[in-house]
């Protein structure tokens, strides 16, 4: 089991490695230039070349893939050799320069936000699509399944943004039910905190909820079908526990899957919801760095939004054995 | 409610219809057995005859909301058809119990199973859930299970077919039910481990005064193991006798010709099977007359198109033998003698 655990973690090392490598070429061989990016109005060709070469964007992408690798490590400079460098500290994920900020305080600013707003809509898509999906389960073939089914795909249909901006302006503008969302952290307003993240977690939750009320109904009428839970009622169980324990055991092991790579997805910055919102996540982080084309804070987000993946990968497979003890791992 | 004359175990005028998109299923059709307690009442009949239908028919385990299901089954003076889901559940398992065919998917995968018998005690016996283990592991060790104590922790996929299916006997026991059916419980498994189950069954019924229903297509284990046997066909009941009357004095075609097809090895006449031709019928579109004449090779000795149109009853040849055909009883004799005969190498 540690053993497995060590080997795991060492292939996800590699495996981020790769992925940073391929996302530094990639945005190498991007048409639009940084260096130019950096400068303002008055730009000549000589200031441009001045922060290439400050940037170090004017040596080889490899070694600037080093230099990248190195400052995670170590930490690394900028400009050394003029009249202001900067210091970017390990773990050194980048520098901004056009927001002048180091990447990682960018990101760790980004963050509780958008982990606020990934969790609250997790714990609300969770609850909903489970017992909606194990409901239409039970009442399978009945009006009341049809129903239930039919919102979840009216649901899945309706794009967030759309559905956002409904909410926005009846909710908000129109019915003057909610203040309009300004992110405050909870601890300083909790009352704010909850009137600007409802709705933000009730839209990004409907599109989650929809797909896992139709995973766990269809995990639910297989398992339903199982020798096993004919064995249940044989034993007698009342039919809430040969559902609610043997039934629901059983399967919610796909679910769990989906549900922690969807989680870590979501970690990684919802964009549009963000957006929508102002909320100041990840995601509103990634979508002025692409407009930007501010290469380190994507380098940044890509990284850590992958790492938030892949460690998820592994939470999952832990449970994974953890529920089904026929799983082994190794 | 009970009267004393009733049998424990009393199934009157039983049926089963699932209403499909394709039409009304008529799966099992007027359907009467009895069986005290003590006795072994083996059901006999292809796939697809009602067997296993009626078994979980008797157990309360047919949706209602499913199936349209008429008749009267009474255990031990009760009612399971009129009675409510609630009141069925809570017998089952503790008057009543099952053993189910496969025991590779009849336990559930992610439970031990000490746990899985704890359970089953819990449900009806109000105990503490050492207790419930003690007597689980007690159980288990009762249906051969060695080791037991260190067996209850753990998973099914850990152990062997037999093994599951002694683990499986063992929850069905574990609340002493008086009414057992076992609906196949060897199909599964190796020749070798069938025995050994077979004997555990039987030794377990003496134990606990069990009245057991053993539904199966295994003619030999019929000769072993029923007191009692009833033929089904196309979801009736064809022919109904005591062990003895089925295997030297049956009369039905299709009785005979499931003896027929049974393999011997003490036998080199034939160098070949002798199989019921044809297919069972679909429960669907069921023939108009008697459902096995289609396959019958012996109607034309009735004349006319009786078979052909009208269903037989179930007719009385003595205390406890019952035959559905349209053959007269001296026909009926004739071909049973010559089968038997043939079969029992003279020895009927």
């Amino acid at each position: 089991m540690s053993s497995y655990v060590v080997r795991r973690v060492l292939s996800m090392l590699l495996l981020l490695l790769l992925l940073s490598l391929v996302v530094f070429i990639l945005f190498s061989i991007l048409p639009t230039d940084p260096a130019r990016l950096t400068c303002g109005k008055s730009c000549t060709p000589e200031i441009i070349e001045a922060n290439r070469h400050r940037l170090g964007l004017d040596l080889p992408v490899f070694q600037q893939y080093w230099e990248f690798l190195k400052g995670l490590f170590v930490g690394r400079t900028y400009a050394a050799n003029s009249p202001d460098p900067i210091n970017c500290s390990a773990p050194c994920l980048g520098y901004s320069f056009r927001r002048g900020e180091e990447v990682l305080i960018l990101i760790k600013d980004g963050l509780p936000t958008t982990i606020w707003l990934a969790l609250g809509a997790f714990v609300f898509w969770m609850v909903a699509g489970i017992s909606l999906g194990v409901y239409a389960a039970i009442r399978r073939g009945t009006w009341r399944d049809k129903t239930v089914m039919g919102v979840g795909l009216v649901g899945y249909s309706l794009p967030s943004f759309f559905i956002g901006l409904l909410a926005i302006f009846f909710i908000i503008i129109k019915w003057n039910l909610l203040p309009y969302p300004s992110w405050v952290p909870p601890q300083e307003d909790p009352v704010g905190f909850l009137q600007t993240m409802i709705l933000p977690w009730i839209i990004l939750a409907i599109l989650y909820a929809a797909f896992y009320m139709r995973l766990t109904r269809n995990q639910m009428l297989e398992v339903l079908g199982e020798d096993y839970i004919r064995t249940a009622r044989a034993k007698g169980l009342p039919e809430r526990t040969v559902i609610g324990k043997h039934a629901l055991r059983a399967g919610l092991t796909p679910i769990v899957t989906a549900a922690g790579l969807d989680l870590a997805g979501l970690l990684g910055g919802a964009i549009i919801i963000e957006s929508l919102f102002s909320l100041p996540g990840i995601g509103s982080l990634a979508i002025t760095s692409v407009n930007d084309a501010d290469l380190p804070v994507i380098v940044g987000i890509t990284l850590v939004t992958a790492t938030f993946i892949i460690v998820a990968n592994l939470i999952v497979d832990l449970l994974y054995a953890a529920i089904d003890p026929r799983v082994r791992l190794g | 409610m009970s009267d004393s004359t009733r049998s424990f175990l009393d199934v009157r005028d039983l049926t089963v219809s699932f209403p499909t998109e394709g039409g009304l299923v008529h799966a099992v059709e007027g359907v009467s057995f009895s069986i005290e307690r003590g006795e072994t009442l083996a059901i006999v009949g292809e796939s697809g005859s009602g067997k296993s239908v009626s078994a979980q028919a008797i157990m309360g385990l047919i949706n209602r909301k499913a199936a349209q299901i008429s008749g009267e089954v009474w255990v031990n003076g009760k009612d399971i058809v009129a009675m409510s889901d609630d009141d069925v559940r809570k017998m089952r398992g503790s008057e009543m119990a099952m053993i189910f065919q496969d025991p590779m998917s009849s336990l559930h995968p992610f439970y031990k199973i000490g746990a899985q018998l704890s359970e089953a005690v819990r449900v009806h016996q109000q105990v503490s859930k050492a207790d419930a283990k003690a007597q689980a592991v007690d159980m288990l060790g009762r249906v051969g299970i060695p080791d037991p104590k260190s067996r209850a922790d753990t998973y099914p996929h850990q152990l062997s077919g037999g093994m599951r299916q002694r683990v499986m006997i063992a929850m069905a026991l574990i609340n002493s039910p008086s009414l057992l059916i076992a609906d196949e419980p060897t199909t599964a498994l190796d020749v070798t481990v069938q025995a050994q189950i077979l004997e555990l069954i039987a030794s377990l019924q003496q134990e606990f005064d069990t009245a057991v229903v053993l539904i199966t297509h295994d003619l030999g284990i019929v000769a072993d193991v029923a007191d009692n046997v009833a033929v089904m066909y196309g979801g009736r009941l064809v022919e109904r006798a005591n062990v003895d009357d089925i295997f030297y004095r049956a009369q039905m075609p299709y009785t005979l010709g499931l003896l027929s097809s049974v393999p011997r090895l003490d036998q080199v006449t034939s160098d070949r099977l002798d199989p019921i031709p044809g297919n069972p019928p679909s429960p669907i579109n069921l023939p108009p007359g008697c459902v096995f004449q289609p396959r019958c090779s012996y109607s034309h000795l009735v004349g006319g198109t009786t078979c052909e149109m009208k269903r037989p009853e179930l007719l009385q040849i003595n205390a406890d033998h019952f035959v559905r055909c349209h053959l007269d009883e001296a026909e009926r004799v004739r071909i049973s003698t010559e089968v038997t005969h043939v079969l029992h190498g003279g020895g009927a």
